[in-house]
């Protein structure tokens, strides 16, 4: 394997991922925000990590489709970026908005069903995200499986949270929702072995 | 060289405002970090003060910047997006514009706009002006007195409510064609609200006449409920003895009530009623009962369950 091979893919993955980050610190920083900045960060944060989750759900399913090693890298970054940009959107909320004021989160937070969905999927995220490191993968063996089918609930918590924050209009939900539920259903048997079979390229792993 | 756009430059309040947020940031970012290095509760950045337990005193009223209120408006004849109205709305034609005023009146009367200008010469009211969505801002209106124009047709003894009706012209607010509410936009007062001294017919902001993303020519302005009561581009004025169906009421009746009294007590299921962010400030403060406005408003709900009537 030459080194394009092998550094390639990482590095145009990583920067790919980053650019939201780079394009919202680069508005902040020059004030391209509009006059309600503390919203414009908690919708761009939100969405990019919801994007994330739906871009390493499909990792799996694309993968075993086309076959190309790059793919699995994705699944992996795209869902630790996903984590990362749920954090960022959790911090700004409670920390940038809220200056972490107990009472008025208390008052304002708690008691709003999408709040709470938001929080029990970045709740979700936070095991899988600090178990994926080869290390843990190899120290918690078969069960490291288990704990990472908790990006199920958390891509559907996520969605549900989209949802109910919406004021009327649905429709970026919607394609969400659609999204994240076909690439669950692509997982149950019967479309595995759909998407097996129409494997195109010979599996070039290992 | 680039010539920079007057209108590019940054007022100086919000300029500061954007530091200020830079600098707010800077700390969290700091806190975060600490608070992920030692997990401990000293490192924590110390919380903002409570909220104070007895009704806050209002804080002054320091109108938010022309540049902003004209540059977010929650308006989606135009767009569904706040930054998008200004654009979409630079060609709205609000000349000729006629306002038809009738219903349970003994006068009815169809006004074109300048001679209500002419009638109803404005005056400057600074209100502050709290959207449902949690953000709030201070505007200096020109205007009327809703009570000088009903007075001027002469409700009947019947009519109990004010119906009030905007433009539906398809062709110039691209909204309309489809889209989540069903049009046009509807708004109602009960009539002794509607002769509330508070209660305006807003002609202009900051001195200038009012531009069409924040509802030229001619919209409604009642401080103490929530924005969107607050009907814009009104081409129609109807008494009624029955309560008015009211457009956001219709589209989502348990989160939007035909009241829409601006309460802290009554919790919506996404916004957070209880604070709110000032456009322009960065730090979150308490809703005030009424908008601030209590002293002016709260006789006209007296006996009334306000969780029931919201």
């Amino acid at each position: 394997m030459n080194r394009l091979e092998k550094y390639g893919p990482p590095v145009i993955l990583n920067l790919l991922a980053l650019l939201p980050l780079a394009w919202l610190a680069w508005d902040i920083a020059l004030g391209h925000l509009s006059v309600n900045p503390i919203q414009d960060i908690q919708i761009r944060t939100g969405r990019t990590a919801i994007i994330m989750l739906v871009v390493s759900l499909a990792g799996t399913p694309l993968y075993r489709l086309l076959g190309y090693r790059w793919l699995r890298l994705m699944r992996r970054l795209a869902g630790l970026y996903g984590f990362g940009y749920a954090a960022l959107h959790f911090l700004n909320f409670i920390g940038v908005d809220y200056r972490f004021n107990l009472d008025y989160l208390r008052a304002d937070a708690l008691d709003k069903r999408y709040a709470i969905a938001g929080l029990a999927a970045l709740i979700c995220l936070l095991p899988v995200a600090v178990t994926s490191t080869r290390g843990w993968q190899r120290r918690l063996g078969r069960r490291w499986r288990y704990w990472h089918w908790l990006v199920y609930p958390a891509a559907l918590l996520a969605v549900t949270h989209f949802f109910w924050q919406a004021k009327i209009d649905v429709s970026l939900p919607m394609v969400f929702a659609a999204l994240i539920i076909l690439l669950l259903l692509l997982r149950l048997p019967f479309f595995r072995r759909m998407t097996a079979g129409l494997k195109s390229r010979p599996d070039t792993d290992g | 060289m680039i010539k920079i756009n007057p209108s590019e430059i940054t007022p100086e309040k919000l300029f500061f405002s954007r530091r200020t947020f830079l600098a707010g940031l800077g700390t969290v970012v700091a806190g975060a970090v600490l608070l992920n290095g030692c997990g401990t509760e000293e490192t924590a950045p110390p919380p903002a003060p409570a909220p104070p337990a007895a009704a806050p005193e209002p804080p002054p009223l320091e109108p938010t910047s022309y540049d902003a209120i004209i540059s977010y408006n929650n308006f989606y004849e135009f767009s569904l997006s706040k930054e998008g109205v200004a654009a979409l709305a630079q060609d709205f034609k609000t000349s000729p514009w006629s306002v038809e005023v009738g219903g349970l009146v003994k006068r009815p009367q169809t006004f074109a706009i300048e001679d209500l200008l002419k009638q109803f010469p404005p005056e400057e009211k600074i209100y502050r002006h709290r959207c449902v969505e949690g953000w709030s801002m201070v505007i200096p209106w020109d205007g009327f007195p809703l009570s000088r124009l009903l007075k001027a047709v002469e409700p009947q003894s019947n009519a109990r409510y004010v119906r009030f009706v905007t433009l539906l012209d398809p062709e110039q607010m691209p909204g309309q064609n489809g889209g989540v509410l069903d049009w046009p936009y509807q708004e109602g007062l009960r009539l002794d609200e509607a002769m509330h001294d508070l209660t305006l017919m807003a002609t202009g902001i900051y001195g200038k006449p009012i531009l069409p993303q924040n509802g030229a020519p001619l919209r409604l302005v009642v401080p103490w409920k929530y924005g969107f009561k607050s009907i814009k581009s009104i081409v129609k004025i109807e008494l009624t003895e029955e309560m008015p169906p009211t457009t956001w009421a219709l589209a989502a009746p348990h989160e939007y009530g035909f009241y829409a009294n601006v309460n802290p007590g009554v919790d919506h299921p996404r916004w957070s009623q209880s604070t709110e962010r000032r456009i322009g400030d960065l730090s979150r403060q308490p809703t005030l009962p009424f908008n601030g406005y209590a002293e002016e408003v709260a006789y006209l709900y007296e006996g009334m369950d306000l969780t029931r009537f919201f």
